[in-house]
C-alpha cells in the first residue's frame, strides 16, 4: 500500500482531536461551563481547573470545548448549505451550457466581491448581529466557491464516453446530473468541503470576535478572544488558549483537505 | 487590445451596478420598513412618517435605487442618520487612515513574500525551503485578529516598546507611524503567507526551464538569476494573488481597525451598525466591494502589462 501523504496524517489527527473535544462536551465537560464563581475568578491552572478559570471564574477548559462544539456546528451548516447550493448550480450551468452556463458564472463573480465579513456586515446592520447571521454569511460565500468547482469538475466528466453513452440511452440531463455526473464529481466536492470548512472556522471567529456572530453566553473561541481583549493587562493567558483552539481546528482541516486532494488527484502532486 | 479593453471594462462595470444592485436590495428589500429598523419598535409613528420622508421611502423602490446610485456617482451618499452630517464628510475623514493602512500592509506584505518565496525556491528542498513552508502554512490558519493580540501583548503589554492601540493624528508622524507598525504587521503577516506559497511555486516553476539554466551558464550569479530572470517570469500568478490580497487587506482592515481602535472606515461601520445607521452602512458596503470589484479588475489588466504575450491571446 501506499504511503498517505504526511499532511493528511497531521490534519487527520488535529481534526479528530477537535471533533472529539466537541463531541465530548455534549456529553460532558469537566464544568458546567456557565458555572460562574466570582470568589474564584482569574484562577490560574490547578487540578480542579487545568487551564484555571476567567474574569467570571468560569473554568476555561469547559469553555474551549463547548466552543468547539459552536465552531464545528456552524461551518458544518454553512458549508452544507453553501456547498449543496453551490454544486447544484454548478451542476446546473454544466448541464444546459450556453447562456445559463454564462449566466451562473457571472452571478458567481459576483458573490466573490463579497466577503463573508462585507454580508455579514449588512445582515447585522439590518437584523442585528446573531449567530444565524453569521452562518448566512459564510454559507453565501461559499455558493461561488463550490459553484465553480462542480461546473469546471463537471465539465470534464460530460465528454466522457459513458456519458455519452447514457445519453444516447435517452436518459434526461438532470438524470445523467444525479447518476454520473455527481458521484464523479464527489472527490473535489469532498476535497473542497474539507478546505471551505478551516475557511469557516475562521470566519466564524472573527465575526463572533467583532460581536456580529455567537452572543453571550453561548461559547465561542471568537467571543471568548474579544473578552480577553479587554483584559490583557489583568489575565494575558486567557487571550492565548482560545487562539491555539482556532489554529488546531483550522490547521487540521486545512491540511486534512490539501492531504485529502493529494489522494484523490495525483496529478497535483508535482514536486512541491 | 482595444477589443480585450473594451471588454473587461464592460465587464467591470456591470459586476459594478450588480454589486449595487445586491447591496441595495438586501439593505432595502430585507428589513421590510428601514424607518422602523433605524428607528426601533418604541419610535413613534410621527417620528417614523418623518423618516420615511427623510430617506425618501415613499418613493418607488426603482426610483429610490436610481436615485441612490446616482447620487452616489457624484460623490453623494445621503446623510448620516447617527452622525448627522454627510456621509461623503464621514468617509473623507476616515478614508485616509483605511488606505494608509492597506498600502503600508501590502507593501509589507510583498516584500517579505518575495524575500520568503525566492528564498525557499533557491533552496528548495533544504531546510530553510521546509521552514518558509511550515511558517506559511500556519500564517494561513492564525486569525488576524488574534495575532494581532499577541504582538500587543509582546509588543505593548510586555516590552512596552510600543502603543496597544489608538491613533494619535498626523500631527505627530513619529508618533503615528509608531501606531500603525503592529496593525501593519498584524494585517501583512497573514496575507504574506499565502502569497510566499505562490511565489515559491511559481519561481520553482520557472528555475526549471532551459533559459535559466543557459543563463547560469553563461556565468551570472546564483543572486542575479534569481531576482533579475526568475523573478520576472514568476510574476503572473503572484501579481494575481497580489491583487486578490489587496481586495483581502482592504477588507482585512475592518477587522484591525476594530482591534487596534484605529479611526478608519472599518471602526466607522461598526459604529453605524451600533447606531443602526442604514444609509452610512449601506454607502461603507459599496465602497468596500467597489474596491474589491475594482482590484480585481486592475489586476486583469495588469496581465497584459507583465506578459505581452498573452495581449494576442486576449
Amino acid at each position: 500500500m501506499k504511503r498517505l501523504p504526511v499532511n493528511l496524517l497531521i490534519g487527520a489527527a488535529l481534526v479528530l482531536l477537535v471533533i472529539g473535544a466537541a463531541a465530548l462536551s455534549l456529553i460532558w465537560t469537566p464544568h458546567d461551563y456557565t458555572e460562574m464563581n466570582i470568589r474564584g475568578k482569574f484562577g490560574p491552572p490547578s487540578e480542579l481547573h487545568w487551564l484555571g478559570t476567567d474574569q467570571l471564574g468560569r473554568d476555561v477548559v469547559s469553555q474551549l470545548m463547548a466552543a468547539a462544539r459552536n465552531s464545528m456546528a456552524v461551518a458544518l451548516a454553512a458549508v452544507l448549505i453553501g456547498g449543496s447550493i453551490g454544486t447544484a448550480l454548478g451542476l446546473l450551468a454544466s448541464a444546459i451550457g450556453g447562456w445559463v452556463e454564462d449566466l451562473v458564472m457571472r452571478i458567481a463573480d459576483i458573490g466573490f466581491a463579497f466577503p463573508a465579513l462585507l454580508f455579514a456586515i449588512m445582515l447585522a446592520a439590518v437584523f442585528g448581529p446573531s449567530l444565524t447571521n453569521a452562518i448566512l454569511a459564510i454559507s453565501f460565500i461559499n455558493i461561488p466557491v463550490f459553484a465553480r468547482v462542480a461546473r469546471a469538475s463537471a465539465n470534464q466528466i460530460w465528454t466522457r464516453e459513458y456519458v455519452t453513452a447514457a445519453q444516447a440511452a435517452g436518459l434526461t440531463r438532470a438524470a445523467i446530473s444525479r447518476d454520473h455526473i455527481l458521484p464523479n464529481i464527489a472527490a473535489p466536492i469532498i476535497v473542497q468541503a474539507t478546505i471551505e470548512f478551516a475557511v469557516a472556522i475562521l470566519a466564524e471567529a472573527a465575526l463572533s470576535y467583532l460581536g456580529l456572530g455567537a452572543q453571550p453566553p453561548a461559547p465561542s473561541w471568537g467571543r471568548m478572544l474579544s473578552e480577553a481583549q479587554t483584559l490583557m493587562y489583568l489575565a494575558p493567558q486567557l487571550a492565548i488558549y482560545p487562539g491555539l483552539c482556532i489554529v488546531t481546528a483550522v490547521l487540521g482541516f486545512g491540511l486534512l483537505g490539501d492531504g485529502l486532494r493529494d489522494v484523490t488527484d495525483p496529478r497535483l502532486v508535482r514536486e512541491r | 487590445m482595444a477589443y480585450f479593453l473594451f471588454r473587461r471594462t464592460l465587464g467591470f462595470v456591470l459586476t459594478l451596478l450588480a454589486v449595487s444592485v445586491v447591496v441595495f436590495a438586501v439593505m432595502n428589500i430585507l428589513p421590510g420598513d428601514p424607518a422602523l429598523t433605524i428607528l426601533g419598535l418604541d419610535a413613534t409613528e410621527d417620528a417614523l412618517a418623518a423618516l420615511r420622508e427623510q430617506l425618501g421611502l415613499n418613493d418607488p423602490l426603482l426610483s429610490r435605487y436610481f436615485s441612490w446610485i446616482g447620487n452616489a456617482l457624484t460623490g453623494d451618499f445621503g446623510i448620516s442618520h447617527s452622525f448627522r452630517v454627510p456621509v461623503s464628510e464621514l468617509i473623507a475623514e476616515r478614508l485616509p487612515m483605511t488606505l494608509s493602512l492597506a498600502v503600508a500592509g501590502m507593501i509589507f506584505t510583498v516584500i517579505l513574500a518575495l524575500i520568503m518565496g525566492i528564498g525557499a525556491a533557491a533552496n528548495h528542498r533544504k531546510a530553510g525551503d521546509w521552514g518558509v513552508m511550515f511558517l506559511s502554512q500556519l500564517g494561513i490558519a492564525v486569525p488576524a485578529f488574534w495575532l494581532s493580540m499577541l504582538l500587543v501583548l509582546l509588543f505593548a503589554v510586555k516590552l512596552r516598546w510600543l502603543p496597544p492601540g489608538g491613533f494619535p493624528g498626523w500631527s505627530d508622524p513619529i508618533a503615528a507611524m509608531r501606531a500603525l507598525i503592529l496593525p501593519t504587521v498584524a494585517l501583512g503577516l497573514v496575507q504574506s503567507s499565502v502569497l510566499a506559497r505562490v511565489t515559491r511555486s511559481s519561481a520553482l516553476e520557472v528555475m526549471r526551464q532551459d533559459f535559466i539554466r543557459t543563463a547560469r551558464a553563461t556565468g551570472f550569479s546564483r543572486q542575479r538569476v534569481l531576482w533579475r530572470h526568475v523573478l520576472p517570469n514568476a510574476l503572473v500568478p503572484i501579481v494575481t494573488i497580489v491583487g486578490m490580497q489587496f481586495a483581502a487587506l482592504v477588507t482585512g482592515t475592518i477587522v484591525i481597525e476594530n482591534v487596534f481602535y484605529l479611526p478608519g472606515l472599518g471602526r466607522l461601520i461598526f459604529q453605524s451598525i451600533a447606531n443602526r445607521d442604514l444609509p452610512t452602512v449601506q454607502a461603507l458596503v459599496m465602497l468596500f466591494a467597489a474596491i474589491v470589484v475594482t482590484a480585481n479588475f486592475i489586476v486583469d489588466l495588469l496581465y497584459v502589462v507583465i506578459d505581452p504575450r498573452l495581449k494576442a491571446r486576449a
